[in-house]
């Protein structure tokens, strides 16, 4: 059996194709306007729901797989299922980190936090240049920031 | 002894050309591969808040371009697969060449984006937001890469109007790749 006498049987215009193509865009369009409005539901709406009409689009009418044979559809469902096992395996112990035998460090950052302000680069550097000139003299406060800087790392928030 | 095409190349038990079955399984653990991350993302984006603050700072525009720059080489490729088709070689070398242009483009905007977020301190060690950011797209920037010197080296055999069926087959990848980014975009860019 030749593979061209297997290819998709598909003598679409490509006048076809550029219709999706605008469909597409004007999707895009919508995913990327729909969340300035800053309504919670409209950007989950806009931005993910439309982002899986984009991703079925493309699967369907560019890969093809609206007239691939069904073999292809499980063995992608296939790993979709795997994944879905994986999320609903790890994501009560990710999400939901409440318990009673240990104790969470974690600090969630606000929004001030998760910037980087002008200069902070320098005064990381001097910062470490601190943390050298400690280790040379011994600072009693070295222990503390030592201690800071291990659970920051450790949170990874 | 003769050079003979190996067994598996002409089989096709499933109804499905060996090369396209093939290229579903790489797609497959590409599912996994991405999907995993994908998850992996969601489980602590849902969960913590600070993750917002931390998407405003990367940049739409870039983003929204670059989803256009996808979209419209996934064009040029299906058109090219078209012209393959139609054992239209020029014409498919042609959009071929497109596609990689768009793929050019696309790591360019990339890399400006890099440079730009790496100068003001969001650094792939910031936070873990960060470091999903830049594994995610950077992982993804490099399958832009793969497929892009893959179209390359089909272009070479198409010219010559040799195993035009890769063509179908870049493609298909090249669409995937399309798709992951269809997710990373809101995930990454809106999604404040």
């Amino acid at each position: 059996m030749s593979e061209t006498a297997e290819h998709h049987d598909d003598h679409h215009p490509p006048k076809y194709y550029v219709k999706i193509w605008v469909i597409l865009l004007v999707l895009l369009t919508v995913s990327i306007v729909g969340p300035m409005i800053g309504i919670k539901w409209l950007t989950l709406i806009t931005a993910f729901g439309i982002a899986l009409v984009k991703a079925g689009m493309v699967c369907a009418y560019f890969m093809h797989l609206n007239i691939e044979r069904k073999v292809a559809w499980y063995i992608l469902c296939a790993t979709l299922l795997l994944l879905l096992v994986f999320f609903t395996g790890v994501a009560p112990d990710v999400m939901k980190p409440s318990g009673t035998n240990w104790q969470s460090l974690y600090h969630e950052p606000t929004e001030e936090e998760s910037m980087v302000h002008h200069g902070d680069e320098h005064a990381e550097d001097a910062h470490h240049g601190d943390e050298d000139a400690k280790h040379d003299d011994g600072h009693d406060e070295h222990s503390e920031d030592e201690h800071h800087d291990a659970d920051s790392h450790d949170e990874g928030h | 002894m003769s050079f003979q095409v190996p067994i598996a190349t002409n089989r096709s038990a499933t109804g499905i050309p060996t090369s396209r079955l093939a290229v579903w399984w790489i797609l497959a653990s590409e599912v996994v591969i991405f999907g995993g991350l994908i998850m992996c993302y969601l489980m602590f984006r849902l969960h913590h808040e600070s993750w917002g603050f931390e998407a405003a700072h990367t940049n739409p525009i870039a983003g929204g371009v670059n989803t256009f720059v996808l979209l419209t080489s996934s064009l040029f490729v299906v058109l090219a697969h078209q012209a393959a088709e139609a054992k239209e070689t020029d014409k498919s070398v042609r959009y071929i060449w497109f596609t990689i242009f768009g793929g050019f483009i696309f790591m360019m905007v990339k890399a400006y984006e890099y440079t730009t977020e790496i100068t003001h301190g969001y650094t792939m060690f910031k936070s873990v937001f960060w470091s999903f950011y830049y594994t995610a797209t950077g992982l993804h920037g490099f399958h832009v890469m793969a497929g892009m010197f893959i179209m390359w080296m089909i272009s070479r055999d198409v010219k010559k109007g040799k195993n035009l069926h890769r063509v179908e087959i870049i493609g298909i990848y090249w669409h995937f790749v399309d798709v992951v980014w269809i997710f990373l975009f809101p995930l990454l860019y809106i999604a404040k």
